[in-house]
C-alpha cells in the first residue's frame, strides 16, 4: 500500500527559470480538457511546501538561481525534478549566453528530462508517469 | 456502562462515517466538474489517494512560525468540522449530540475551522498566508449576517432553534403564499453563501492559488495539509447536510436504510447544485466585490425573507 501512495496522486509544482514560455504554455496544455492530466491525479498547485513533483522550465539565469535552490529546498521529501524542455537539459537556444547559470542540474539533483524545444503535453505527462517510478523507487 | 458506551463509540462511528462519506463526496464533486468541463475527471477515490500520499510526505514546520498555533490549527479545524456532524442529523438517525446543541450553535462551530485556518495562516509567518487570512476574515464577516437571518427564520416559523425540531417539521408546509416567498428567497441566499462558507470558487479569494499561492495554506504541508483537507471535506458534507436537515427534510416512508441513502441523494443533489455547478461555471470575485455582495444583495434578500416570513407568521395566526 505504501509503496503505491504516490501512484496516480502526484501533486506538481512548477517554476520557469527563464525559458521562453514554450514550455509553460505546454504545461498548461496538459491539463486543458484534450490531455486531461487530473484524470491521473497530477494537479498544479500554487505552492512549493504542497508539490511531490518540481516541473523545472528554462535554462536558469542569474537572477534564478538561488531562487530555484530555495524552492527545491522547500519541497517537503520525498520529491522529483522534471527539466521541461531542451534548455533546461542543456540550455538549448540559450547556450554560451553571459547571463545563464544553468543548466538545471549543474544547480539541482534533476530526475527526469522531457526533451524537446517545446515537448509536447503527452510528453510531459509522458516524463510525470516516469516521475512515479523514480518515486517508488525512492521509498 | 452502556451510557459510556453510547458517549464514546457512538459519536466515533459517526465520525469515521462522515471521514469517509465526506471523502467520497469530494471525489464525485470532483468527477461532476470534470464532466462539466467536457474532462473525464479523476476516479472516485482520488481524494483517498490524495490523503494516503499528504500522510506519507514530510511535514515542515518553518523557522519563524509561532510553532504551537501553527501545529494545532489543522486539528483544531478538524475536530470542530468533525463535531459538526455530532450536531446534524444524517437523515433517519438522529444527531447522538442533538439534545445539546441548537441551529445558533451549529452555526458558530461551522466557524471553527475558518478560524483555525486563520490563526494557522497568521502563525505560519508566511506573507501570502496573511493576506489570505485578512480574506478570510473579512468574508466571514460579510456572510454571517445572512446566515444569522436564516437561523432567525427558520426560527420564527417552527418556534424553536432545535435541529431535531426543524427538521421533523417540513417548514414548506407551514406557510401561507407569502411565506412561501420568503422561503424560497431563504433557500436562495443558505445556497448563496454555500460556496463562501466552504470557500469554493468564485468566493476562493482566501486560497487563490494562483495569485496567493494557496493563500492561508500555502506554508502547510504534508501531515498538517492533510488535515485541512479532511476538514475542508467534512465541512462541505456537513453544510450540504445542514440545508437539507432545514429546507428537504422529506421522508420516503420506507426503511431506515432506504430513508439513509434518500438523505445522501439528497445531500449530493444539494452539493451539485451550491458548489459544483458554480465553482465550474464562474471565475474568482475580487475580494471587494465578494464582501459587496454579501453586504448588498444578499443580505437585503435576506432580510426581506424574514420580514416576509415574519408577514406570514402574523397573518395565518
Ligand atoms: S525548451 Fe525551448 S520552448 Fe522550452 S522554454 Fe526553452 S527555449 Fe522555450
Amino acid at each position: 500500500m505504501i509503496k503505491n501512495a504516490f501512484k496516480r496522486a502526484l501533486w506538481v509544482y512548477h517554476i520557469n527559470t527563464g525559458g521562453c514560455n514554450g514550455c509553460d504554455i505546454e504545461i498548461i496544455a496538459a491539463l486543458t480538457p484534450r490531455y486531461d492530466a487530473e484524470r491521473f491525479g497530477i494537479k498544479l498547485v500554487g505552492s512549493p511546501r504542497h508539490a511531490d513533483v518540481l516541473l523545472v522550465t528554462g535554462p536558469v539565469t542569474a537572477k534564478m538561481e538561488d531562487k530555484l535552490k530555495r524552492v527545491y529546498e522547500q519541497t517537503p521529501d520525498p520529491k522529483v525534478v522534471i527539466a521541461v524542455g531542451n534548455c533546461g537539459a542543456s540550455t538549448g537556444v540559450f547556450h554560451n549566453s553571459y547571463s545563464i547559470r544553468g543548466p538545471i542540474d549543474k544547480i539541482i539533483p534533476v530526475d527526469v528530462y522531457v526533451p524537446g524545444c517545446p515537448p509536447r503535453p503527452e510528453a510531459i505527462i509522458h516524463g510525470i508517469a516516469k516521475a512515479w517510478e523514480k518515486l517508488e523507487g525512492k521509498k | 456502562m452502556e451510557t459510556i458506551m453510547q458517549i464514546v463509540f457512538v459519536p466515533i462511528g459517526i465520525a469515521s462515517l462522515g471521514l469517509i462519506l465526506s471523502l467520497i463526496f469530494k471525489g464525485i464533486d470532483r468527477r461532476i466538474a470534470a464532466r462539466f468541463q467536457a474532462r473525464v475527471g479523476p476516479p472516485l477515490v482520488q481524494p483517498f489517494r490524495d490523503i494516503m500520499k499528504l500522510m506519507l510526505k514530510e511535514t515542515i514546520v518553518p523557522e519563524n512560525c509561532v510553532r504551537w498555533v501553527y501545529e494545532s490549527a489543522p486539528i483544531i479545524a478538524l475536530v470542530g468540522s468533525l463535531m459538526l456532524l455530532l450536531y446534524i442529523p444524517m437523515g433517519p438517525f438522529n444527531a447522538p449530540l442533538g439534545n445539546f446543541g441548537d441551529l445558533i450553535l451549529v452555526l458558530y462551530l461551522f466557524t471553527i475551522p475558518s478560524l483555525a485556518m486563520v490563526a494557522g495562516g497568521f502563525a505560519s509567518g508566511n506573507p501570502y498566508a496573511t493576506i489570505g487570512a485578512q480574506r478570510e476574515m473579512v468574508m466571514m464577516m460579510s456572510y454571517e449576517l445572512p446566515l444569522a437571518m436564516l437561523a432567525a427564520a427558520t426560527a420564527w416559523k417552527v418556534t424553536s432553534f432545535s435541529i431535531a425540531k426543524i427538521s421533523s417539521t417540513v417548514i414548506w408546509s407551514t406557510v401561507g403564499p407569502l411565506g412561501l416567498v420568503g422561503i424560497l428567497l431563504l433557500l436562495v441566499v443558505v445556497l448563496s453563501v454555500a460556496p463562501a462558507e466552504l470557500v469554493k470558487i468564485p468566493f476562493d479569494a482566501p486560497e487563490a492559488e494562483t495569485e496567493i499561492a494557496g493563500g492561508l495554506l500555502v506554508d502547510y504541508s504534508g501531515r498538517n495539509l492533510a488535515l485541512f483537507y479532511l476538514s475542508d471535506a467534512v465541512k462541505s458534507f456537513a453544510f450540504a447536510s445542514l440545508i437539507v436537515a432545514l429546507f428537504f427534510p422529506f421522508k420516503l416512508g420506507t426503511t431506515i436504510w432506504g430513508e439513509f441513502l434518500w438523505f445522501l441523494l439528497k445531500v449530493l443533489i444539494v452539493m451539485i447544485v451550491s458548489v459544483t455547478t458554480v465553482r465550474v461555471a464562474a471565475a474568482r470575485l475580487q475580494i471587494d466585490n465578494i464582501a459587496g455582495y454579501y453586504w448588498k444583495p444578499i443580505a437585503l434578500v435576506s432580510l426581506a425573507a424574514l420580514a416576509l416570513i415574519a408577514i406570514d407568521t402574523a397573518v395565518v395566526i
